[in-house]
C-alpha cells in the first residue's frame, strides 16, 4: 500500500512502487482528466502539479511521491489561479480536440503561480507540451490574458 | 477525400445501395479491409431498419426524421444527435448553430453527441462519414430544414394546447408565444406532443438576412469541458468489470507470433489475467493497463520470418528509400488523369523546357490520443463497442462480422476524439477494435484495449509516400504552354474503396495535380498504380497534402525558368478566374503587399513564397515568410486567404485554418515515417518530431466569402503551406527543395 495525496485527499493505492503516477491517477483512482500521450516525458499531456511544480506524471514513480501534494486538472477550478487560467482558455477558444489541454492548463497554472507576470520567454520555456492541433499561439495568448 | 463527391463514387455507392442488402461475409481477421466489404457495410441492413421503424417501414430519407436527431428536455435544453464525430473540428458547435437558428433555440442550450449507427444519419451524399471536410457543407441544407421542421412541430403542438390558430403563434428562443393572449409554452413542455407529429415537408426556412446564430463567431460548446479535463475521450471510457489489455505487434507487418517462450512466468506477474496470441500480435489482459503493458513487454515472442526481399510485402529489407526508388523506376505506361491540347506539339517547339522530380514521405497521424476500444458482450447477445471511428456504420458492420453477429446486434458508441486527421477510418490492421472483440470473447469479460504510443507509431496507417515527375514547355514570353505530370503510387481511396469505385485513376493520388485553375493550354497528366505494402491512410488534406507542394513548387520553377515573378505569373495564368485572382489579391493585401525578396528584416535576410490550392471545394492562397537559422528554415509568418464560399462559424473556420496550417508546417519542416530493414524507425515523439511551440509561426487568416457553393474547411489550410514555404526558401537561398521534410536539407544562409 502506498499513500498519496491528490487534490487534498489521501488515497491508499495497492500498486507496484514503480507504477507511474499517471496510471495510478487514471486506472486506480479513475481520475481520467490527466491524459496519456507518449509515456516518455515528451508530450506533456500528463502534466500535474506536484507541490506546485508542473510535472509530467508519466515520469513519476508513485513511490517517489512521499508526502508531496498532487493537484490534477480535475480540481483545477478549486484553485484561484487555475480558474483564471481556465477562463482565459475559454475566452481565447484555445481547445480544438482538447486532448493536450489538461496538461497545458496545468503547466500554465503552475507557471502563473510561481511567476504572475511571465515574459514571452518565460511562457515559451514553461509551455513545452505538444499540441497536434497546433494551438500554440492561442495557448500563449491565453497565458498572457490570465496573467492580466 | 474530395473524391467522395466524385461522380464515380456516388454512382458506385448508389448502385450498391439499390442492389439491396449486401452480404457482409465474415472474413479472416486481416482480410476485412477490402473496399467492397467496407462499402457494403454502409448499407442499412433489413434488420436495422426493422428495429428502427417497425417491420413495414421504408428507409427514412436521411436527415428528415426529427425524433432521430432531437431530444428536448423538460427544461427546454436540447440534445442533438449528430451524424458526425467531433474530434476538434468544431462540427458539434456548428450543427447547434444551424439547427438552433431554424428551431429558434440558442446554440448554447444544446448538447451534441454522435448518433448511433442508423440510416437517418447518412447525410453525406447518402453515406455517413466524418471526413473529406464534408460535414458542414454536406449537411447544411438538411440540418436547417430539420431545425425548421422541428420548430413547425412545436408550433402545431402549441396551437392544439392553447386552442389557437397556428398563424397566431411565433417562437422566441425555446418558447412558442401567443402574443394576443400573452400566453406561451416552452419547447420542453411541448416536446412530447410535438415530436410525434408528422413532419411537414414544405416548411419555410428562415431568411438568411435575419440569421442570429449562423455566420456568428460563437464560442465552442465544448470549450470549458476541454479546458478542465472533463471531456471523456475513448481512452477515458470504462465499464464495470472490465479488463485492461496491452498488445505488442509484429515488427514486420504481416508476420505472426509463433511461440511464447515464457508464458507461465508472464501469467504469474502481478495483476495478470491471461496471455493471448492475436493475428499479428500478442496481448496480455490484466487488472490495470500498466500491469498489462509490463507483462506484454516481458513476453518472449518468436515471430515468423518476413519475406527476404521485394515490395509486395513489408519484407526483411523493405525501406522507404527502396520504395521511392521503385516508384521512380516504374516504366509502366500511365493511365490518363487529365488531358487537354497537344503536349507533344508544344514540347516540340519549346525553348526552354523544365523538368523535375518531387517526392514526399510516409507520415503518421500522431494525434495525441493513442487509440483504444472497449468491447463488451451483453447478456442479450449484443456486442457494445466504445470505439474511435469516422464511420460508425462501417465499424458496426465489420465488428459484427468479426463477432459472428448481425450488424444490428452491435451497439456503437463514438466518443469525442483526441484528434484524428484521418486516423480513425477502417484500416484493417491499424484499428484496435478487432482485438478488443477477440479478447472479450476469449476472456468472457469486457476488455479495454489501449495501444501504447509505441504500438501506435508502429501500426498507424500512414499518408502514402508519393512521387511525381514534371515536365513543362515555355513559350517565348516565359509562359508555360504545356505541362506533363506522371504520378506513380497509390492513394487511400483506391486502397480502401477501390473494389467498388473501380476508377482506374485514384483520385486521392492525383488531387492537387489535376483540375488546376491555371490557363495552361496543353496538359497531359498520367497515373501509374504501384501499391504500397504498408497500411496507407487518409491524412489531413489527403492527396493535396503532397500534390499541391509538388505542383506549386514546380510552378515556381517554371516562373524562374521564364524569368517571371511567381506571383505575377500566377495572376496572369488566372486571368479568366476572378475568384482566384481576388483570393490572390486578398492574401497579398493581408501580408502587406506581395514582395518576394530576399530583403533585410533587421535580424537577417528573409524571403517570401506564394502558393494556391483548391482543396475540398474551397480555394486558398498562401504566403509564407522564412529566414535561415543554422542551416534550417525558420518560418516567421504565414498568411492565408481562404474562400469556402460561405461559412457557418467564422471563428471556428479561422481556428481550423490555423490548425491545418500548423500541421502543414510540421510536415514541411520535420515529419517522416521512415522504414529500414522492414521496420518503422520511429516509435514515439522523440524519433518522430512534430511541430513544437518554438517553431510555430504566426498565422494570419482572412476569410473571403465569394458566395460560391459551400466548400470544406477542416483540411483546407494545409495544402498551400508546404509549397509557400519551399518557394520562400528557394527565393532566399536559391535551393529548390523537391523532397520533404526540409530538415533533411542543409540550407545555406546566403
Ligand atoms: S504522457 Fe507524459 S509526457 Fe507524454
Ligand atoms: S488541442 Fe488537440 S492536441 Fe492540443
Amino acid at each position: 500500500m502506498t499513500e498519496i495525496t491528490v487534490n487534498g485527499r489521501i488515497h491508499e493505492v495497492a500498486v507496484e512502487p514503480e507504477t507511474p503516477l499517471l496510471w495510478v491517477l487514471r486506472d486506480t483512482l479513475g481520475m481520467t482528466g490527466t491524459k496519456y500521450g507518449c509515456g516518455i516525458g515528451q508530450c506533456g499531456a500528463c502534466t500535474v502539479m506536484i507541490d506546485g511544480q508542473a510535472t509530467r506524471s508519466c515520469q513519476v514513480p508513485v513511490e517517489s511521491l512521499g508526502a508531496a501534494k498532487v493537484v490534477t486538472i480535475d480540481a483545477i477550478e478549486d484553485d484561484e489561479v487555475g480558474r483564471r487560467v481556465v477562463d482565459a482558455w475559454v475566452s481565447v477558444q484555445v481547445a480544438q480536440c482538447g486532448y493536450c489541454q489538461s496538461g497545458q492548463v496545468m503547466a500554465a497554472t503552475a507557471l502563473l503561480k510561481g511567476n504572475p507576470r511571465p515574459t514571452d520567454r518565460d511562457i515559451a520555456d514553461a509551455m513545452t507540451g505538444l499540441c497536434r492541433c497546433g494551438t500554440y499561439n492561442r495557448i500563449a495568448e491565453a497565458v498572457r490574458l490570465a496573467a492580466g | 477525400m474530395s473524391s467522395f463527391d466524385h461522380p464515380s463514387f456516388t454512382a458506385a455507392a448508389g448502385l450498391v445501395r439499390t442492389a439491396g442488402v449486401t452480404n457482409v461475409s465474415r472474413r479472416g481477421f486481416l482480410g476485412f479491409g477490402a473496399g467492397a466489404l467496407v462499402l457494403g457495410a454502409l448499407l442499412p441492413s433489413g434488420g436495422a431498419l426493422a428495429r428502427a421503424e417497425g417491420p413495414a417501414a421504408v428507409a427514412p430519407r436521411p436527415g428528415t426524421r426529427v425524433a432521430a436527431f432531437l431530444e428536448i428536455g423538460p427544461d427546454g435544453s436540447a440534445r442533438l444527435l449528430s451524424p458526425f464525430v467531433e474530434g476538434g473540428q468544431g462540427i458539434s458547435t456548428g450543427l447547434a448553430q444551424i439547427v438552433g437558428e431554424e428551431l429558434d433555440l440558442h446554440p448554447a442550450r444544446f448538447t451534441v453527441d454522435c448518433a448511433p449507427p442508423g440510416p437517418d444519419y447518412a447525410v453525406v451524399n447518402g453515406l455517413r462519414l466524418t471526413g473529406g471536410s464534408f460535414s458542414t457543407r454536406s449537411s447544411y441544407g438538411v440540418m436547417r430544414r430539420l431545425g425548421a421542421t422541428a420548430r413547425d412541430m412545436m408550433i402545431r403542438a402549441a396551437a392544439v394546447r392553447l386552442n389557437v390558430r397556428r398563424d397566431e403563434l411565433a417562437t422566441e428562443d425555446g418558447r412558442v408565444v401567443h402574443a394576443k393572449s400573452g400566453r406561451s409554452l416552452g419547447y420542453g413542455d411541448l416536446a412530447a406532443d410535438a415530436l410525434v407529429l408528422k413532419p411537414d415537408e414544405a416548411v419555410q426556412l428562415r431568411d438568411p438576412a435575419t440569421f442570429r446564430y449562423i455566420r456568428q463567431p460563437m464560442g465552442r460548446l465544448d470549450a470549458r469541458a476541454k479546458s478542465t479535463g472533463k471531456t471523456v475521450y475513448p481512452i477515458d471510457q470504462k465499464v464495470d468489470g472490465m479488463l485492461y489489455a496491452a498488445v505488442r505487434h509484429a515488427g514486420h507487418l504481416g508476420t505472426e507470433p509463433l511461440a511464447l517462450g515464457n508464458e507461465p512466468e508472464v501469467r504469474g506477474m502481478p495483476g495478470v489475467h491471461s496471455v493471448h496470441r492475436l493475428p499479428g500480435a500478442v496481448a496480455v489482459a490484466a487488472d490495470s493497463w500498466f500491469r498489462a503493458r509490463k507483462a506484454v513487454e516481458a513476453l518472449d515472442v518468436t515471430w515468423s520470418e518476413p519475406r527476404p526481399t521485394g515490395i509486395d510485402t513489408v519484407a526483411a529489407d523493405y525501406s522507404s528509400g527502396g520504395m521511392l526508388a521503385a516508384l521512380k523506376a516504374s516504366k509502366e505506361a500511365g493511365i490518363p488523369a487529365e488531358k487537354d491540347g497537344d503536349t507533344a506539339a508544344a514540347f516540340a517547339g519549346a525553348a526552354p523546357t523544365v523538368e523535375a522530380e518531387y517526392d514526399a514521405p510516409y507520415l503518421a497521424h500522431a494525434q495525441l490520443e493513442p487509440p483504444s476500444t472497449i468491447a463488451r458482450f451483453n447478456a442479450d447477445g449484443t456486442l457494445e463497442l466504445w470505439v474511435p471511428n469516422q464511420m460508425p456504420e462501417v465499424f458496426q458492420a465489420v465488428a459484427s462480422g468479426i463477432a459472428g453477429l448481425r450488424p444490428e446486434q452491435v451497439i456503437v458508441h463514438s466518443p469525442t476524439l483526441g484528434g484524428f486527421f484521418g486516423r480513425h477510418f477502417m484500416y484493417a490492421p491499424a484499428n484496435p477494435f478487432p482485438q478488443a472483440i477477440l479478447l472479450a470473447q476469449a476472456t468472457g469479460r469486457p476488455v479495454k484495449v489501449l495501444w501504447s504510443r509505441e504500438e501506435e507509431f508502429l501500426m498507424d496507417a500512414v499518408r502514402p509516400l508519393s512521387f511525381s515527375r514534371f515536365r513543362a514547355a515555355l513559350d517565348g514570353r516565359g509562359q508555360p504552354s504545356a505541362v506533363e505530370v506522371r504520378t506513380v503510387g497509390e492513394g487511400p481511396i483506391g486502397r480502401w474503396f477501390g473494389e467498388v469505385i473501380k476508377s482506374p485513376v485514384d483520385s486521392s493520388a492525383v488531387e492537387g495535380l489535376v483540375e488546376k485553375p491555371y490557363a495552361i493550354p496543353n496538359r497531359s497528366f498520367s497515373f501509374v498504380k504501384l501499391a504500397h505494402p504498408v497500411t496507407i491512410a487518409f491524412w489531413r488534406s489527403v492527396g493535396h497534402s503532397m500534390n499541391d507542394f509538388f505542383y506549386e513548387g514546380f510552378l515556381d520553377e517554371i516562373a524562374e525558368a521564364g524569368g517571371r515573378d511567381p506571383f505575377e505569373l500566377r495572376m496572369e495564368l488566372l486571368k479568366d478566374r476572378p475568384r482566384h485572382r481576388d483570393l490572390l489579391s486578398a492574401v497579398a493585401d493581408l501580408s502587406g503587399g506581395w514582395r518576394r525578396g530576399p530583403y533585410e528584416a533587421g535580424d537577417g535576410r528573409r524571403a517570401r513564397g506564394v502558393a494556391m490550392a483548391s482543396p475540398f471545394g474551397s480555394e486558398t492562397a498562401t504566403i509564407a515568410e522564412v529566414s535561415i537559422e543554422n542551416g534550417q528554415a525558420r518560418i516567421h509568418d504565414i498568411w492565408i486567404a481562404v474562400d469556402p464560399g460561405s461559412v457557418v462559424n467564422p471563428a471556428i473556420v479561422v481556428s481550423q485554418v490555423e490548425s491545418a496550417a500548423a500541421l502543414g508546417v510540421s510536415a514541411t519542416l520535420f515529419e517522416e515515417m521512415a522504414y529500414e530493414g522492414g521496420t518503422r524507425q520511429a516509435r514515439n515523439y522523440d524519433a518522430y518530431p512534430i511541430l513544437t511551440r518554438d517553431a510555430m509561426p504566426r498565422i494570419h487568416v482572412r476569410i473571403v466569402e465569394s458566395g460560391a457553393p459551400m466548400g470544406g474547411v477542416g483540411e483546407v489550410g494545409l495544402p498551400g503551406v508546404p509549397p509557400a514555404v519551399v518557394n520562400a526558401v528557394a527565393a532566399l537561398t536559391g535551393q529548390r527543395i523537391r523532397s520533404l521534410p526540409l530538415s533533411k536539407a542543409r540550407l545555406s544562409g546566403v
